[in-house]
């Protein structure tokens, strides 16, 4: 399984925000979605990884990306992983049931049961723009993917 | 490693901080002067004979002092003092408040007037900004990251990083 690739419409999802809401393909259109992929809240890496995009974010903002954090980590355990980071970035929950979000993206880690770290852009029609995948977990993705990837 | 630049780094400026032997090998460093990571590299780097160079790479919402004391050291830098504030940041990381880093200044003989107007200034800022922004470029994403011949080594200088940076020398 590898992530979805580019000029792919978005299959249709539902995760969870924070605050318990639905998050789906739908309120994705009409906005440039960076959806981050990543493996486990409080793990080190990803702590730098969103440490690192909150730096920049005004400046993705304002390029009108809106970006999100998705890993199967429950919502509970996502905001307080935020929280304790002290980034804006929201975070989505695919939780129940448990990585169909990030199966259906082609970015479920089947031995850990989390997703892998991944990068995926969608136009505002749901169209994917630009994706990316670590080979491995501990391969962090700067910012400057990001910026490539809205300006791919 | 992977490496996941979108651009060169940016060769050595003028204005780039600079220390060690000229003909020693090169290596350039992003860091941030709140990051205890950090601190260990510039402690592990201490005795070795290599010219070093000195980016910021400030990450405040990890480290909410990073570009307090980025400035700062810009701001010394304006009075001939980078390394001399740098090496005062790194020896005490607990004391990175605005009263912590006048005292430092005063200690390091600076005029502190102008020190405190300087740290605030948008040059500073954009000086400091501009290492950042060629940081991103060059793809690093966590802090340190040294670059050796162009390439990232994210973390702390391990032991074989070294012995093919001072090997650079001799071949």
């Amino acid at each position: 399984m590898s992530v979805i690739g580019p000029g792919t419409p978005a299959p249709d999802f539902t995760l969870r925000t924070e605050e318990g809401e639905e998050f789906t393909l739908a309120d994705a259109r009409g906005q440039t979605t960076v959806l981050v992929f990543f493996p486990s809240a409080f793990s080190p890496v990803c702590s730098d990884q969103f440490n690192l995009y909150q730096e920049v974010l005004g400046e993705l903002q304002d390029g009108g990306a809106r970006l999100y954090g998705v890993s199967t980590d429950s919502s509970y355990s996502q905001h307080a992983f935020r929280d304790s980071l002290g980034v804006d970035i929201p975070m989505l929950s695919d939780f129940e049931p448990k990585g169909e979000v990030a199966r259906a993206f082609g970015v479920f880690f089947d031995p850990a049961g989390t997703a892998t770290r991944a990068l995926v852009i969608l136009d505002p029609d749901g169209v994917v723009k630009w994706s990316w995948e670590g080979e491995h977990p501990g391969v962090l993705p700067g910012a400057n993917l990001i910026f490539d990837g809205l300006a791919a | 490693m992977t490496e996941l630049g979108s651009a060169p780094l940016p060769p050595l400026a003028d204005d780039d901080h600079v220390r060690g032997p000229s003909g020693a090998p090169l290596l350039i460093e992003y860091a941030d002067f709140e990051c205890h990571f950090c601190r260990m590299a510039h402690v592990r780097l201490g005795d070795e004979a290599v010219r070093r160079v000195f980016r910021h790479f400030p990450v405040r919402s990890k480290h909410p002092r990073a570009w307090a004391t980025a400035s700062a050291a810009e701001a010394a830098a304006r009075q001939g003092r980078f390394w001399e504030m740098h090496d005062s940041l790194y020896a005490d990381q607990g004391r990175l408040d605005d009263p912590h880093l006048w005292s430092r200044a005063q200690e390091l003989g600076l005029d502190v007037d102008r020190f405190e107007v300087d740290r605030r200034s948008e040059e500073v800022l954009e000086r400091v900004r501009r290492d950042f922004q060629s940081g991103i470029r060059a793809g690093v994403a966590t802090t340190p990251t040294f670059f050796v011949a162009g390439h990232p080594h994210p973390g702390v200088p391990t032991d074989d990083l070294l012995s093919t940076v001072t090997n650079q020398r001799t071949n």
